[in-house]
């Protein structure tokens, strides 16, 4: 879940937003060069924004009593590199921000900078880091999504234990209470994020191999087979 | 049903399974309201922490009821997954021309 609108101070608010802006300028470079550079990437691209679409919009109950909902960013960073995340992960926040009145307009920058900029490449590296590791790449896949899924939510606690010191423990104990309310919340939704991100990547070995060859995903022929 | 399909299937019955736990263990049970949002959680732990602190600026719009509310969360998902079934109908209905063509070809040969 995002910040609530209006639930960050200015001075925060807007040092946010002014640390996400330059990584959405980016990702917006990135994402019209790969379209132009290659006419089928919309498609793939579209769908990537959908699974970020369905994903956020679940909320689904969790083992501390209360609900929460994956990010969705996973994929699409491990598919198209984590700049183009920026992008797809902030347009779904600014449509939940302007029709949902879910998140909000001046914690836009808040969560875009752990949804669409800091998960994906927290994901991302957990991804390479897998492969390097020479895990293999459905291994690996689950761990991005995991990440990406998961350091979201620790970004948006320690964005709030910023903005909200404890009173008497100060920021340690601000950490714990939003950690508590956010990333533990988070911890069984980022598996099913992990197991769904798994799922989409299996059918999409399966259904397009070419995409995925050209992207730079290293499947192999068992996978291939193993998907069939 | 094929290896793959097995595998797929149990991907997903284990995320539901993740999804239902919670919900049949009454892990909710201790909360005055049980499986509220992280988010209006969240902005009790902030109203603790500094209770003069009023949220200065409300949402553009806002559904007007829960159930509105609910409409445009579903319209979300049904949205994407609109698209993501449309993408892999595509890739598919590709993937079945190609092989028809090629077949095709191939018995066309002497």
């Amino acid at each position: 879940m995002h910040i609530a609108e209006g639930y960050l101070p200015p001075v925060h608010a807007v040092a946010w937003s002014a640390a996400a802006a330059p990584f959405i300028v980016h990702g917006v470079r990135v994402l019209t060069r790969e379209v132009r550079r290659n006419p089928e990437a919309p498609l793939l691209l579209g769908a990537s924004g959908a699974f970020t679409f369905v994903l956020s919009a679940l909320k689904i109950p969790s083992v501390t009593g209360s609900c929460s909902h994956p990010t969705g960013t996973g994929l699409g960073a491990i598919l198209f590199r984590p700049p183009v995340m920026a992008v797809l992960g902030t347009i779904t926040l600014l449509f939940q921000a302007l029709l949902l009145a879910h998140g909000g307009l001046t914690t836009l920058g808040a969560n875009a900078f752990s949804m669409a900029i800091l998960g994906p490449w927290a994901g991302y590296g957990a991804y390479r880091l897998g492969l390097r590791a020479g895990a293999p790449l459905m291994v690996a896949v689950f761990c991005g999504a995991f990440v990406a899924d998961l350091s979201t939510y620790c970004v948006t606690t320690v964005q709030l234990a910023l903005a909200f010191p404890d009173p008497s423990s100060g920021f340690t104990g601000a950490l714990a209470k939003f950690g508590g309310i956010f990333a533990v919340t988070q911890i069984p939704l980022a598996i099913s994020e992990g197991l769904l991100t798994v799922l989409v990547l299996r059918l999409l070995i399966q259904s397009s191999p070419g995409d995925l060859a050209r992207l730079g995903v290293p499947f192999r022929g068992r996978d291939k087979a193993v998907a069939r | 049903m094929s290896r793959g399909t097995r595998i797929n299937a149990l991907l997903l019955a284990a995320v539901l399974l993740l999804a239902v736990l919670p919900l049949a263990l009454g892990l909710g049970d201790d909360e005055e309201e049980p499986f509220t949002g992280s988010d209006a959680q969240a902005e009790v732990a902030i109203a603790e922490n500094d209770p003069d602190y009023d949220a200065w600026f409300s949402p553009l719009y806002e559904p007007p009821s829960g159930e509105i509310e609910s409409a445009l969360f579903a319209a979300q998902a049904a949205l994407g997954a609109g698209v993501l079934a449309y993408y892999f109908g595509l890739r598919r209905g590709r993937r079945q021309g190609e092989a028809h063509a090629s077949s095709a070809a191939g018995g066309e040969r002497p």
